[in-house]
């Protein structure tokens, strides 16, 4: 599993730091960093959350990379 | 549905959607619609099509001369005035919002936390040494979001008081006259201007001597004026919408008691309660506008260049295909992928903030006041009326000695 984020359509409103902090943080822009492209299974459902409630839609997950 | 359906749709439940909401979601999913303003519109219900529509990059939110407008009798002004004067051109926007995002990053809100918990527990120890019954909506609903706003922007504590009614004339629809809201609109704009200009003197750590101290080194994406309007939009937006949306939460949770006793059992639940209650909120605004300037499709249907589009994010939150048993409120429900905040480039910027007050509030009265109660039935809960964040303008509570 691989996480992956378009930082240049971020709208940073931080969701994804407040549901998963070990995996996302952001930028002093507000723009997410990416931490740990390949987190480990505890944060699966963390993950899943930010990738669903990101209001940009610019978190997703390559299940197969 | 042959006749033009009035939008907002008239409802007199106090926390019911109207039954429309399903209909439209079920058999008219891209619905013509006359605004208060007597333009025509286009209302968006489905959660897919309002996410698909705020998401799309191709549509702003200014409606051109010619296009139906929104007007202030609509929505209060948020669409029809922009007092940052960023909002027409994207790229323009997108800089400003990297510059302000600064402030409300995650962290930045985090480390808020523990003073917006002290001011929380004070306000709700003040409340429980006057006595019961309270009104929640002075007593803690309203103070705790206007300090917390303050406190970031810099606004002296004396000079307070005026905001409640340039906030409530800033987003009134019907509760005030065009001339009422002018002279409030020059009267806010006149002490921003003076409130700025004594940041560049006397700086200090806030958000406005922040952006101050940009236009002073010359930074080419703000100009002294867009420092008035963004303090100006954020002291409104941030304080508002957070107090009316504490009662409004607060009356959900206690109006049916099961509710409120399942945050007592087990805390843990505050957070995703939250984001319910925001999903839940059937008088969550206007909607979201956009203006469509090409052809495109939606659920099937060419909507064509030219249309003022409303999405409906409150419709949107209640849609099934989205929302497992979507008509039920559901403390545990997790992900909750609700559209209260928008989404999109024109999100919410404060919607971590948003999220912790929220957070910080709930878990305070759990902890603090478990017996608390409605001291009233919660239909017959005095409603504000005539103005965009329909809320409550009391919350009448009591709670065991």
């Amino acid at each position: 599993m691989k996480i992956n984020v378009d930082r240049d359509a971020c709208c940073g409103a931080g969701q994804c730091v407040l549901l998963a902090p070990d995996v996302f943080d952001q930028d002093e822009e507000g723009i997410v960093v990416l931490l740990d492209e390949r987190p480990a299974a505890d944060q699966d459902f963390a993950v899943q959350e930010a990738v669903s409630m990101c209001p940009t839609g610019v978190i997703w997950v390559d299940q197969n990379a | 549905m042959s006749d033009l359906l009035d939008y907002p749709i008239p409802s007199d439940r106090a926390i019911e959607p109207p039954p429309e909401w399903e209909e439209l979601r079920q058999q008219c999913p891209v619905a013509k619609v006359r605004l208060a303003s007597g333009g025509e519109a286009t209302l968006l219900t489905r959660y897919d099509d309002v996410r698909a529509m705020l998401t799309d990059g191709r549509f702003g939110r200014v409606i051109p001369a010619g296009g139906t407008g929104v007007g202030s009798q609509d929505d209060g002004g948020t669409f029809s005035n922009d007092p940052t004067g960023v909002m027409a051109d994207e790229e323009q926007h997108q800089a400003w919002r990297r510059l302000v995002n600064a402030t409300f990053t995650a962290k930045r809100v985090q480390a808020l936390a523990p003073g917006i918990t002290a001011r929380a527990e004070q306000l709700i120890d003040d409340m429980l040494a006057a006595g019961g019954p309270a009104d929640l909506v002075p007593a803690l609903a309203f103070p705790l979001p206007v300090w917390v706003i303050c406190e970031l922007l810099g606004v002296p504590e004396d000079q307070r008081e005026r905001f409640p009614y340039w906030s409530d004339t800033a987003l009134s629809t019907t509760r005030y006259t065009q001339e009422e809201i002018s002279a409030a609109r020059q009267e806010f704009g006149a002490y921003m201007a003076a409130l700025v200009e004594a940041k560049r003197a006397q700086p200090g750590d806030d958000l406005i001597s922040e952006l101050i101290a940009l236009v002073d080194r010359n930074d080419p994406r703000l100009t002294a004026q867009t420092v008035i309007g963004t303090s100006m939009a954020l002291l409104v937006a941030g304080h508002e919408t957070t107090a009316s949306h504490i009662a409004k939460m607060m009356a959900l949770f206690l109006g049916d008691r099961s509710r409120w006793e399942r945050l007592v059992a087990d805390p843990s639940l505050v957070r995703s309660a939250v984001e319910e209650s925001l999903r839940f909120d059937p008088n969550a605004g206007f909607g979201m506008v956009r203006w469509v300037d090409e052809d495109v499709e939606i659920a099937g249907e060419t909507v064509p260049a030219g249309t003022t589009v409303v999405c409906s994010l409150a419709a949107a939150n209640r849609d099934e295909g989205t929302f497992e048993g979507a008509a039920e409120m559901d403390l545990g429900r997790r992900p909750n992928p609700h559209l209260s905040f928008g989404a999109g480039a024109y999100s919410c910027l404060g919607q971590s903030l948003a999220r912790t007050e929220l957070q910080i509030v709930l878990a305070a009265l759990v902890r603090k006041v478990p017996s608390l109660e409605l001291a009233v039935d919660v239909e017959s809960v005095p409603r504000k009326e005539g103005l965009l964040v329909a809320g409550f303008d009391e919350l009448p509570v009591k709670w065991g000695e």
